[in-house]
């Protein structure tokens, strides 16, 4: 099976990017493909890369508080260039309502601080072997 | 989600990007479909320019190509990009990182990146990589920069899928000529000396000139080899520095050329050797050269790829095969006989066509 | 050394080696006995500090170790001042006053994301993030309101802003001058400390020499027109929240620091001019002596670089005066009660440390800004810890201590040959350029994180001690999209009511002087005057610097 193509990215003006990398690090150790796009991203930007490099999942890093604007930015211009089927997932301080908000809006699981990378990776995998499964 | 290829390629046709990734990664994984893909792809490619980049990591590839980009966007040109960094032999995974070193053209409709891992494939890496340029080629791109880490044997070989090879090397890495791989400079048509400001950039220069000049000049016939060398008037790096100016060289002698990308310094006269080099190309018949060397490998690959999925993927052939190991430990076969008894059993299977 | 000290010596050589041979027959619990750097011993002696000259030191004398004042805290307690600013200026206004209220001495500004990176709340690039991490602040207006009611010129106040530092800095200035307050009675910090964003934090605005450029040109102004006012936190905490070891946030901040000084005196100022103006910032995190030790090497560090190195000669140049705070990295999402009690138990150790200022954590910071209640317990941990625990009536109290002293030395000397490494690759801001210093901390950060994960490391709630929790039951507080609108407004009345000839030519002027090597403060000052926005300031210097572009080392 080839590899999983993830895209790591931190949107908006929170730099903190411990996260993010560390996160990219377990991936790339877990066997997948990781682009990670750096700091400062505007969800134009992260749209545009998830689609050029026709990544399997979006994984974003957000711990400034702005994760129910961008989001659900990103989901939708991800919808508008027919990549709905892509996973976004992702995760930092985000509290339990809003992540409830969000899956309900077309996010796949999100995942507070303090969850082990190994629990990440194995959701990935999961979702892909079953996407996997359904499309052979 | 899988679209029907009439869809795929209406949309890659009307220039739409997520089809064009789609295409791309149909090629890359060679997926059910590709060669049908790349075959309705094959009457648009040959349009673009291809330029390799390549040298060890650290050197400043990504940021010296990010402005390049820049600079051809500048003159209206449309570029892709494919960034190739290595995979990790142990888990298979890879980390990409040449993408987030171009954020000044993340949002530039008129550019396009495109990150692979190289997949611990032995060989095959630079088959794909030039498949993906192909498609890039008939989406309609006028440049195509190839940017590979590295100067191994691999990143050798996907250099070789481009027109213009540009090797960029650093003073500090401690790269000498002598430490240099063999090859590196055999495939470079230009090389960079970047982080022109640190101390041993201009030794490096002359180094390289001095190499370049050395082999120009021992294959020039009119001059005496060993103890005969006129010391005063055989000036290698001269030598190199006129070949590489010269506009209408019979051979092209390789521009040895220092940039500061950290300050955007000398990446004019990168392009305009770059350039140069291509118009050599299309003189002196290289370009068509290397475009139907590009073709015959591909056709190469192509056999190899069926051969493999028609003979040894067929379960009658693998099980003719361990029928032949005991004639083979008993003497009365050796692999050689056997090899041949396979090749004229196997016709039809690889013909493709039933019996 | 006497030979009755001698013979000491040898008697406890012997006891010692009894006590291991027992140690090391006995059963011993299956753990990871390290602090941040080093498995530590099970036991220090006084073999361990035999010969140090520290057993001589008290507090306010050089080199330190035990303290900068020879009162310790019974001249002066530390002062408690909450990090603190969310939503708008009205909203943090009311928050300080009830701060200030309850006892906190001092007050400690958090600016939002978009403040932080010099945007205004009104920025396409500022959508979904105003007000939600700190208080908004655009402009000279939003200062004054930030301010409105609480006297400037009796009050510290530290802003924790980095990249537009010196321009929230003017803002600040201009509400002061607004209040009919006087410059030279201003008293406070700015952290404006870029070196370590280029490290760790990562919000920068400009390159690295322009950037260092204006932190010198603030420690000129300043010295001269607000000469109480502390012109940098050089911080250890962002540094060491980024996953680097104790002697790493020692080494590579007092590293930016010994940057910063040699800066200074390139521009042509006298060291005892700034130096004593130049002020610190370190991370409590959890190995209680590991820190206490930290904070001892640090100011025993700073003392002999500063007089030795650098020739200064004015004891308020060679004193290192600290701000703490303790760490949120270590604070959990899981069982957020837990969080008092460690935060408690950092708060100890920063004191034990003797620090001159310090922030208490909140026990719900893992999941939004604090809500009033627990920023309440939070600032209640100091008061206990200041009132009844009775740690403050002895200076230095682990002085004499084997296991502190013994420590103490080695951070020091770990952090020496640290900056013998930072000098091979070049000096702190080559070792930024070739991202060597990024790559220590992440190496640091890597292996923590696989302890953690591997649970040699035990995290109680998360790793361990795990309960079922399901949902987490305490209130947090919320920050929503009114701040955003209510900016929006706000600005718009701002750009309305302000003269726009004068705003173009104030900017106009700050970006020809840009050019120049001349010192842009009072050019600032001119801009924040006539209500130029924060972003319309930071551009224009923009146009001339650049911006700084990300190499991403991983």
């Amino acid at each position: 099976m080839r590899p999983i193509r993830v895209l790591v990215a931190k949107p908006g003006l929170d730099g903190h990017d411990r996260g993010a990398k560390v996160v990219a690090a377990a991936l790339r150790d877990a066997g997948m493909e990781v682009i990670y796009t750096g700091l400062h991203q505007t969800p134009e930007m992260i749209a545009t890369a998830a689609i050029q490099e026709d990544v399997d999942v979006v994984g974003l890093s957000i711990l400034s508080g702005a994760h129910m604007t961008l989001i659900p930015r990103v989901l939708d211009l991800l919808r508008d260039d027919g990549r709905e089927d892509i996973l976004v997932t992702g995760g930092g301080i985000i509290p339990r309502e809003d992540m409830d908000a969000l899956e309900a809006r077309g996010t796949g699981r999100l995942f507070g601080p303090g969850t082990p990378t190994s629990e990440l990776v194995e959701y990935i995998h999961n979702w892909f072997e079953a996407r996997e499964a359904q499309t052979a | 989600m899988p679209q029907s290829f009439d869809a795929l390629i209406a949309d890659f046709e009307a220039g739409k990007m997520a089809a064009l990734a789609r295409a791309i990664s149909i090629v890359e994984n060679h997926r059910t479909g590709y060669d049908e893909l790349m075959t309705r792809l094959h009457p648009r490619i040959g349009r673009a320019q291809r330029l390799g980049m390549t040298g060890p990591p650290g050197a400043g590839k990504s940021t010296i190509t990010n402005l390049i980009v820049q600079s051809l966007r500048r003159d209206n040109l449309r570029v892709g990009v494919v960034a190739v960094d290595p995979s990790s032999p142990f888990t298979g995974g890879a980390l990409l990182g040449d993408r987030v070193r171009m954020e000044a053209v993340a949002l530039d409709p008129g550019v396009y990146i495109r990150s692979m891992a190289t997949r611990g494939s032995l060989g095959g890496l630079s088959a794909r990589t030039a498949e993906v340029a192909d498609v890039l080629d008939a989406f309609g791109f006028d440049r195509i920069i190839i940017e590979t880490v590295g100067v191994g044997q691999t990143e050798l070989d996907i250099a070789r899928t481009a027109d213009t090879t540009v090797v960029v090397l650093v003073p500090e890495s401690g790269d000498s000529i002598q430490t240099l791989k063999a090859g590196v400079m055999e495939i470079a048509d230009i090389f960079v000396v970047n982080k022109g400001d640190r101390p041993g950039a201009d030794r490096l220069r002359n180094d390289i000139e001095l190499m370049l000049g050395l082999r120009r000049g021992a294959t020039s016939a009119n001059i005496p080899a060993h103890h005969g060398i006129p010391l005063k008037t055989f000036n290698p790096i001269r030598i190199a520095r006129d070949a590489a100016r010269s506009e209408n060289p019979e051979e092209w002698l390789p521009a040895v050329l220092g940039t500061i990308a950290s300050k955007g310094e000398g990446i004019d006269l990168l392009l305009a050797a770059v350039d140069r080099h291509f118009r050599y190309l299309q003189t002196s018949g290289g370009l068509k050269g290397r475009r139907r060397n590009r073709l015959k490998n591909q056709v190469t690959e192509v056999v190899a790829e069926r051969l493999r999925a028609r003979l040894w993927e067929d379960p009658d052939t693998i099980t003719w095969l361990d029928t032949q190991l005991d004639l083979m430990e008993a003497g009365t076969a050796t692999p050689f006989s056997v090899a041949d008894e396979l090749l004229s059993r196997s016709g039809p299977l690889l013909t493709g066509v039933k019996p | 050394m006497t030979t009755a000290e001698m013979l000491e010596l040898d008697r406890l050589r012997e006891e010692v080696a009894q006590w291991r041979a027992r140690f090391d027959a006995a059963t011993k619990r299956n753990a990871l006995f390290a602090n941040s750097g080093h498995v530590v011993e099970p036991l220090y002696t006084a073999l361990d500090i035999a010969g140090d000259a520290a057993a001589a030191e008290v507090p306010g004398e050089f080199p330190f170790t035990r303290g900068i004042h020879p009162t310790g805290y019974r001249g002066k307690l530390w002062t408690m001042r909450q990090f603190a600013g969310f939503g708008t200026a009205p909203e943090t206004n009311a928050r300080y006053k009830y701060l200030l209220s309850q006892g906190q001495t001092g007050l400690s500004v958090a600016f939002d994301f978009p403040t932080l990176m010099g945007y205004d709340s009104d920025h396409p690039r500022s959508e979904g993030e105003v007000g939600k991490c700190g208080v908004a602040i655009s402009s000279l207006a939003d200062m004054e309101t930030l301010f409105e009611g609480i006297p400037l010129d009796k009050v510290s106040v530290s802003m924790t802003i980095n990249g537009p530092a010196v321009i929230l800095f003017a803002f600040y200035v201009a509400a002061a001058e607004k209040q009919g307050a006087v410059a030279a009675e201003l008293r406070g910090t700015i952290q404006n400390d870029i070196l370590k964003e280029y490290m760790a934090q990562h919000a920068w605005v400009y390159p690295i020499e322009p950037a260092l450029r204006l932190i010198v040109d603030n420690f000129a102004w300043s010295a001269e027109h607000v000469p109480l006012w502390n012109t940098i936190s050089i911080s250890g905490y962002h540094i060491r929240e980024a996953g680097a070891t104790a002697a790493q946030e020692l080494a590579f901040t007092l590293a930016d620091g010994f940057t910063y000084v040699e800066r200074g005196i390139a521009r042509g100022l006298d060291v005892d001019d700034f130096a004593p103006r130049l002020s610190f910032f370190w991370d409590i995190h959890n190995d209680f002596f590991e820190e206490i030790a930290k904070l001892r090497a640090a100011r025993r560090i700073w003392a002999r670089h500063m007089r030795e190195r650098f020739g200064a000669k004015d004891t308020r140049s060679l004193i290192m005066r600290f701000h703490s705070q303790t760490a949120g990295v270590t604070l959990t999402a899981q069982q957020p009660m837990n969080n008092i009690v460690r935060v408690a138990y950092q708060a100890m150790a920063a004191v034990l440390g003797g620090t001159q200022s310090l922030h208490t954590n909140s026990m719900d910071e893992t999941l939004a800004l604090p809500t009033e209640q627990a920023v309440e317990v939070a600032l209640r941990t100091q008061q206990v810890l200041a009132y009844e625990t009775g740690v403050p009536n002895v200076a230095d109290p682990l002085g004499g201590s084997y296991y502190v002293e013994a420590l103490t030395d080695k951070l020091e000397s770990e952090a020496e040959a640290l900056f013998t490494k930072i000098e091979e690759v070049g000096g702190v801001v080559r070792g930024l350029e070739t991202g060597w210093l990024q790559r220590q901390i992440s190496e640091s950060s890597s292996r923590q994180q696989w302890e953690v994960e591997q649970r040699r490391r035990t995290i109680v709630g998360v790793n361990d001690f795990v309960t079922d929790e399901g949902e987490l039951t305490i209130p947090l507080l919320k920050v929503g999209a009114e701040a955003e609108r209510e900016q929006r407004s706000r600005m718009a009345a701002m750009r309305a009511s302000r003269d726009d000839a004068l705003v173009k030519l104030r900017l106009a002027a700050l970006r020809d002087a840009a050019k120049t090597d001349a010192n842009l403060m009072p050019l600032i000052l001119d801009c924040a005057r006539a209500y130029c926005t924060l972003y319309e300031i930071r551009a224009a210097m923009e146009e001339v610097f650049g911006a700084y572009r990300e190499p991403v080392f991983f």
